[in-house]
């Protein structure tokens, strides 16, 4: 089925482990000993994914729940195999362990599009992922949990079933074929029950025995939308995030650092933030002070009394300077050619263009945050995050301290999108709870220090030939030019330089499955050091944009219907992404044409291992333009739950929509000029369209869904706009360009 | 000096000055974090609570404002409009869930003013709270949903 069944099978062993009063089953990894991420049972190198004492049956989700459901696809996958009751289940966040590492990671790594991807070269970045374990890299990103998951935490809870029956069999005196299992209990032959809460102890002093994971035809729970298992906390909200921790004697902080990004601090006054009522300490963090009162309005009062001399940016002056400075980059040498077919050099271009991207923010609800308590030489931090290990480095190295001497609880983040990677406010947190020991700090940022301290997604350039004959593309020459996520971003995380293509930098555009003869993608490394990082979906949010309107452009230059022509050239490549645009033709009635006034556009990126289709519709007969219609259809192959695969296309496409109309980040002197929503903002319900989505499952190696929504949502819109107006937007955000409705 | 507020039933003094905003003494005085701080300009919606029933962004009230019945999201469930809790359960709306707090506490007071709202309504009510998981399909779907179990038709 999966390229997964074949590779980790044979090195996924189970494991058991006591704990008061029952056991912990796991998985051991590759032969490699790994620390054991659970306390007390040291020196013990089994990884935990559930466990079942008194209280009950829970199940460890080692990745981040930031509203992406993967708590509850995770634990599905447990509980499928154990017969777990799924409304008795509890779903805790992984303690950070090398043992959590995400395999599936080193999946994008090799210089190949997914699409085109042979099994050998699975069975090559397998390996990788290998390679991946001994980084300990436990981070949650790249769409890429599930697929990481999908056989290991199976196999716990297969293996978890058949240890309980093997105690159980001996205590009846039957054998263990005679019993079945339901709902958290072994059934005997008779019909009578046992709770596995009465057998997990005595489980765990044996070997767990191998087994042979179940057909899908026999999934209960796989495949099934079902309820998601952190609902019931954030609708009655007592969901806790970063700083809804509660602790004796806790002071509230805020910071303000330089704004000038590069910039530091020269001098501070703390004395007018000490007059402000409330406020107790003001405190140096080298780049800026934090500000510690006895509740957050007061501290942010503080912070903004604090007077202060900044040192300059050494980044250019203005946004224009520094897209000159990223066009720069064209000059030099490119750094990839992933995709280089035919002869483009002998071809001659019919089109010529430019397209622009700017920078964008993340703009969580939650804005960072964090709590840390600095206890008798022990810090424990409570912070939404997606990389548990780097920020508990990270938190050890700012307080002193070594990272024996630190436990970070992972808690719910108030949306990730790829910002809670970084490590900034974790960072100030211990640094903070180490000055002030003893004292439990819950450490909030403003809305406005979150929006100018971001890594923000890179601006890019595109410049792109292209040429068209009868009817078919016959060039697509493209060079995509902005600073690197991959070497700033995987540097910041692995402590070194990241050499070498950059294959995130092209991602969605050399890796497209469209049949062009002539058909080059080149990427080029600006030299800018505004801080980036990865942003939904990454090289893919940008990329999806060029790629796509140029697409447009070759069709409507070949006089050709843009859906249809998207067909011709994709079907010779991929029967997988023809499906997607197939569906999303038939779901949004494509061939029947609008009445004037309206208009739609189409657009299809194959990101994260799963093709998505968006067609858009849009209105302009009643006022401004408003975007009444999506529609939806991707193929991420195997679909565990098809609620949550829907959810996350929906947020995937508003995010997108969100920033092809109105995002912008623009800086002055290194500052960014927007600070809180009114300047950057989101769709709202009112100009959401109404949403429809078909899920495909022709796709024989299951794909990521948390981003793969947002790359085809931009240029889908700059297609229909195009189709409504006869305007080609090649620059975003499209709010300085038409009259939407906002 | 004190200052006495009721909050979901209950009745809280607080030292913390007057004119400290509502969001923060709920969330940092009295430890009632279910509501959320997103902006601090009324931009985002996530503070918002009820006054004597009618919604309110918290980061915009201080406290010596207050001069009514506090009611937060982890008082609603013993109210008629649970409802809205419930119906965000069974259409399986949060994602990230930050926002949902001011989502449904907005819903509430919709659904106080306009019992059966049209998409029009909910548009016009709810266009002041920002989701940036994009839940807007489940929080239509959810508020509708709501309107029906609490008019008497029944929930789904």
């Amino acid at each position: 089925m999966s390229r997964l069944g074949k590779i980790t099978r044979r090195t996924l062993l189970v494991g058991a482990v006591a704990v008061a009063g029952g056991a912990a089953f796991g998985v051991y990894q590759i032969r490699r000993p790994v620390e054991n991420p659970l306390r007390p049972e040291e020196g013990v190198t089994l990884n935990p994914y559930v466990i079942i004492d008194q209280s009950g049956i829970s199940i460890i989700a080692p990745r981040a729940e930031m509203g992406q459901g993967v708590h509850t696809t995770l634990a599905a996958l447990v509980a499928e195999e154990l017969d777990a009751d799924w409304e008795a289940v509890r779903v805790l966040h992984g303690p950070p362990a090398a043992a959590y590492f995400n395999g599936a990671l080193a999946h994008g790594a090799l210089p190949v599009a997914d699409y085109a991807m042979r099994d050998w070269q699975r069975r090559v970045t397998d390996g990788l992922g290998a390679a991946s374990k001994l980084l300990g890299l436990q981070v949650t990103g790249g769409s890429t949990s599930t697929v990481d998951a999908f056989e290991r935490m199976r196999l716990a809870g297969a293996g978890a079933r058949e240890a309980l029956k093997a105690v159980a069999a001996e205590r009846l005196g039957v054998a263990v074929a005679e019993l079945r299992t339901e709902k958290g209990h072994v059934i005997a032959p008779d019909g009578s029950e046992i709770d596995y809460r009465d057998l997990a102890e005595e489980a765990a002093t044996r070997d767990v025995p191998r087994v042979d994971l179940r057909p899908q035809s026999e999934w209960k729970l796989l495949g099934r939308s079902l309820p998601r298992s952190d609902m019931q906390a954030k609708v009655s909200g007592a969901a806790q995030f970063s700083t809804d921790i509660v602790l004796p004697g806790m002071k509230c902080a805020t910071v303000r650092i330089c704004p000038y990004l590069g910039g530091g601090m020269e001098r501070f006054d703390p004395a007018p933030a000490l007059e402000v009522p409330g406020v107790e300490h003001v405190l140096d963090l080298g780049n800026g002070v934090a500000v510690v009162a006895r509740n957050t309005w007061a501290a942010m009062q503080g912070a903004e009394a604090v007077e202060i001399d900044w040192t300059q940016s050494p980044l250019p002056t203005s946004t224009e300077a520094m897209f000159e400075q990223i066009a720069e980059a064209f000059d030099e040498r490119h750094n990839s050619r992933m995709r280089n077919d035919g002869r483009p050099d002998d071809q001659e271009a019919q089109l010529e263009v430019e397209y622009r991207v700017p920078f964008l923010a993340h703009s969580t609800m939650e804005p960072m945050g964090a709590t840390a308590w600095l206890q008798d030489g022990h810090l424990t931090l409570w912070v939404g995050n997606q990389a548990p290990r780097e920020h508990l480095k990270v938190a050890a190295e700012a307080a002193g301290l070594s990272e024996e001497d630190v436990t970070l609880h992972t808690v719910f983040l108030g949306g990730g999108f790829g910002r809670r990677v970084e490590t900034d406010v974790t960072r100030q947190a211990a640094m903070i709870a180490a000055m002030l020991p003893g004292i439990p700090i819950r450490l909030t940022w403003s809305r406005e220090e979150d929006m100018r301290h971001d890594f923000y997604r890179p601006a890019a350039i595109a410049r792109i030939r292209g040429a068209v004959a009868e009817g078919r593309a016959t060039l697509f020459d493209a060079k995509i030019a902005a600073p690197s996520v991959t070497r700033q971003a995987i540097g910041r995380l692995a402590g070194r330089e990241m050499g070498g293509p950059d294959k995130g930098h092209v991602e969605g555009a050399f890796d497209q499955p469209y049949a062009i003869p002539h058909y080059r993608v080149a990427g080029h490394l600006a030299d800018l050091d505004v801080p980036v990082g990865f942003w939904r979906a990454v090289g893919n949010s940008f990329n999806g944009f060029f790629h796509e309107s140029f697409i447009d452009e070759l069709a409507h230059a070949a006089g050709r219907d843009p859906l249809h022509f998207r067909l011709d050239h994709v079907a010779p490549e991929s029967a997988v992404a023809a499906g997607v645009l197939d569906a999303v033709r038939d779901l949004s009635d494509w061939d029947s044409p609008l009445p004037e006034g309206r208009a739609r556009g189409v657009a299809m990126t194959w990101s994260f291992g799963t093709p998505t289709a968006v067609v858009l519709e849009l209105d302009k007969t009643d006022g401004p333009i408003r975007i009444t219609r999506a529609f939806m259809a991707c193929d991420p192959g195997l679909v565990l739950d098809p609620a949550i695969v829907r959810a996350q296309m929906e947020s995937g496409l508003i995010y997108g929509l969100s920033a092809a109309l109105l995002g912008e980040i623009t800086f002055t002197e290194g500052r960014a000029d927007q600070g809180n929503f009114p300047d950057y903002d989101g769709l709202r319900i009112f100009n959401s369209p109404r949403i429809d989505v078909t899920i495909l499952q022709e796709n024989p190696h299951m794909g990521g869904v948390g981003e793969p929504g947002t790359p085809p949502a931009m240029p889908a819109l700059a297609n229909a706009l195009y189709a409504l107006t006869g305007q080609r937007a090649r620059s975003l955000p499209l709010i300085h360009q038409a009259d939407f409705l906002i | 000096m004190a200052i006495s507020i009721t909050v979901n039933g209950t009745q809280y003094e607080t030292d913390a000055p007057s004119e400290t905003p509502l969001l923060w003494v709920l969330r940092d005085e009295l430890g009632l974090t279910g509501t959320k701080f997103g902006c601090g300009i009324a931009a985002c919606g996530a503070c918002t609570v009820h006054l004597d029933g009618q919604a309110v962004r918290s980061c915009q009230v201080p406290l010596s404002d207050v001069d009514g019945d506090v009611t937060t999201i982890e008082g609603l469930a013993e109210t008629r409009y649970r409802a809205l809790q419930d119906a965000w359960a069974r259409n399986q709306v949060a994602q990230c869930g930050f926002c949902q707090s001011g989502q449904i506490m907005q819903a509430a007071d919709l659904l106080a003013e306009i019992p059966e709202p049209s998409d029009a309504d909910i548009d016009a009510a709810m266009g002041g709270n920002l989701c940036r998981c994009g839940t807007y399909t489940g929080i239509r779907a959810a508020i509708h949903d709501a309107a029906r179990a609490l008019n008497g038709g029944g929930a789904g």
